[in-house]
């Protein structure tokens, strides 16, 4: 059974569906990418799923035992965290909060699940450090360790490489890919970068004016315009 | 020295002054803490939108002949909390020149009322101490003392139980919202929480200087310090400081409570900007 089923989703924002007829499936253990151009519904479509917004029509369901608060989610960053005063620590604990439900303070057990997740994504040397002084990458990966500590079962990532340096994007995707493989951790990522997308997905899902849903060898015969600007380094989706 | 001190000791035997020193401190507690969340939140003005409400809503219960304001004013401020609070995060823009409408709006229809039905003879020096908050927090009685510690305490109380939600939806609402964490019920409270420390703050400083109790503390603990829980203590710290250094400077010197308070906060933020800046080049 799957851990995800979206049936004939409608979606949109301020009453403008950008998004319709949505059909497809996730399954433990499939690392989805979710492509398309600029507008075409991805963040839209993630924030349906986590239930910040409500679809038009149709309907997201989770299976698999999988609870609609077991979802790890990698926002993209607000200019309102720039400057937030925060240790790392701090950061990923707040990962925990689901767990708590009302209870005002933190167990053990969930100090101890912070310090597993710093560890690692290799922060643990950060722990005290100020979040607003650490580099892209290293914010990116404060951000990760508390999406851990909320789910051990589906991670989504929204265009978890934006802003980074090659490099650093590199070790983010190897990081990324050693959760999916390793610890058998869903994953779900919105991205422009096609190189990546197809290097690391099982699946992918195409948004635009046309859609595809299906695994990546696939795609890669019913789409090859997608991959001619995929030679250089982020050509997107033309 | 000596005449100074003899001086705070003749005043500390009259019982209004201790209400006044002991109030004025819970107030500045409670006003320090929710003024982590407003700066963070980028809800700096929505303290002053509020007070200025809350001076319309005085006026009102004062034309109408209320003998206690607190319940109109507490009503109507809560009421406009929740409003601009809901109306915020969605939409910045309109957010912001709501908050700015309500405020002049308020003060204007305030200052009107006053004008038009006060059976006051010094309709000025009224306006003025709403404003100011002049000599309103040694007039307390017994009764507002309790209700003012009272609410304190739940403020602060309120603080420390849902400190880790707070942390967790200050920092990151969306995220805080996947966790489970009921995001609305918490801006509703906070809301309310923001009304009854403005009109507890009133009392205090007025309502023009409210804001500074409420930003100053927070603003200089963040020069500071890096982390959201040394903020949240020191801001605490610094506002308490500060409001009972400024009641007894206030005394000795005979200048006006809430002000002195504001300048003794303003004095405390250059300072740790001061700190910043030397360590920032201490770093480099």
């Amino acid at each position: 059974m799957a851990q995800l089923i979206c049936q004939n989703l409608a979606i949109g924002y301020e009453g403008r569906p950008v998004l319709q007829e949505l059909n497809f499936e996730v399954c433990a253990g499939d690392y989805l990418c979710i492509v398309g151009e600029n507008g075409s519904g991805k963040s839209t479509l993630m924030k349906t799923i986590l239930g910040l917004q409500h679809p038009f029509s149709g309907s997201v369901q989770m299976g698999d035992g999988l609870k609609k608060n077991e979802i790890g989610y990698l926002p993209q960053q607000t200019s309102l965290q720039k400057d937030f005063p925060a240790s790392v620590q701090e950061i990923v604990l707040s990962g925990c909060q689901g767990r708590c439900g009302l209870r005002p303070f933190y167990h053990k057990a969930e100090k101890q699940r912070a310090a597993d997740a710093m560890e690692k994504l290799q922060i643990s040397h950060l722990a005290k450090r100020c979040y607003r002084m650490l580099s892209g990458g290293q914010q990116q990966r404060v951000l990760l360790a508390r999406a851990l500590c909320a789910t051990k079962k589906m991670l989504l990532l929204d265009e978890p490489v934006s802003g980074l340096d090659p490099n650093v994007s590199m070790q983010l995707y190897e990081l990324i890919q050693k959760l999916h493989k390793e610890d058998g951790v869903t994953i779900l990522m919105i991205s422009h970068d096609m190189e990546a997308a197809m290097t690391y997905a099982t699946h992918i899902l195409h948004l635009g004016r046309q859609q595809f849903f299906g695994p990546k060898t696939v795609y890669q015969q019913e789409f090859p315009q997608a991959f001619l600007g995929a030679g250089s380094k982020g050509g997107g989706v033309r | 020295m000596r005449a100074m001190a003899e001086q705070l000791v003749f005043y500390g035997s009259y019982p209004f002054v201790r209400h006044a020193l002991v109030v004025g401190v819970l107030i500045a507690l409670c006003s320090s803490l929710l003024g982590v969340i407003l700066v963070l939140k980028r809800f700096s003005f929505l303290g002053d939108g509020l007070s200025h409400v809350a001076f319309g809503a005085m006026s009102l219960a004062a034309v109408l002949g209320l003998t206690d304001d607190m319940p109109l004013t507490l009503g109507i401020t809560i009421l406009c909390a929740v409003f601009l609070l809901r109306s915020g995060p969605n939409a910045k823009i309109k957010g912001d020149a709501a908050i700015a409408m309500l405020s002049v709006g308020a003060l204007a229809i305030g200052y009107l009322l006053m004008n038009l039905f006060s059976a006051s003879v010094n309709l000025s020096g009224d306006v003025c101490s709403t404003l100011f908050g002049s000599t309103s927090i040694l007039t307390l009685s017994q009764r507002e003392v309790w209700m003012c510690a009272g609410l304190s305490l739940v403020v602060v109380l309120f603080y420390l139980l849902f400190y880790h939600k707070i942390f967790a939806l200050t920092f990151d609402e969306d995220f805080a919202k996947t966790t489970g964490i009921y995001v609305e019920a918490y801006h509703l409270l906070i809301a309310v929480i923001i009304a009854v420390v403005i009109v507890l703050a009133m009392q205090l400083v007025g309502s023009l200087l409210i804001s500074a109790l409420i930003l100053f503390p927070a603003i200089s603990a963040m020069r500071v310090f890096r982390n959201f829980r040394a903020v949240t203590i020191c801001a605490a710290v610094l506002s308490v400081i500060c409001a009972l250094g400024g009641m007894l400077l206030s005394i000795l010197i005979g200048t006006p409570v809430g002000s002195t308070i504001v300048m003794v906060d303003l004095l405390v933020f250059l300072a740790f900007s001061a700190i910043e800046y030397v360590r920032g080049g201490a770093l480099r």
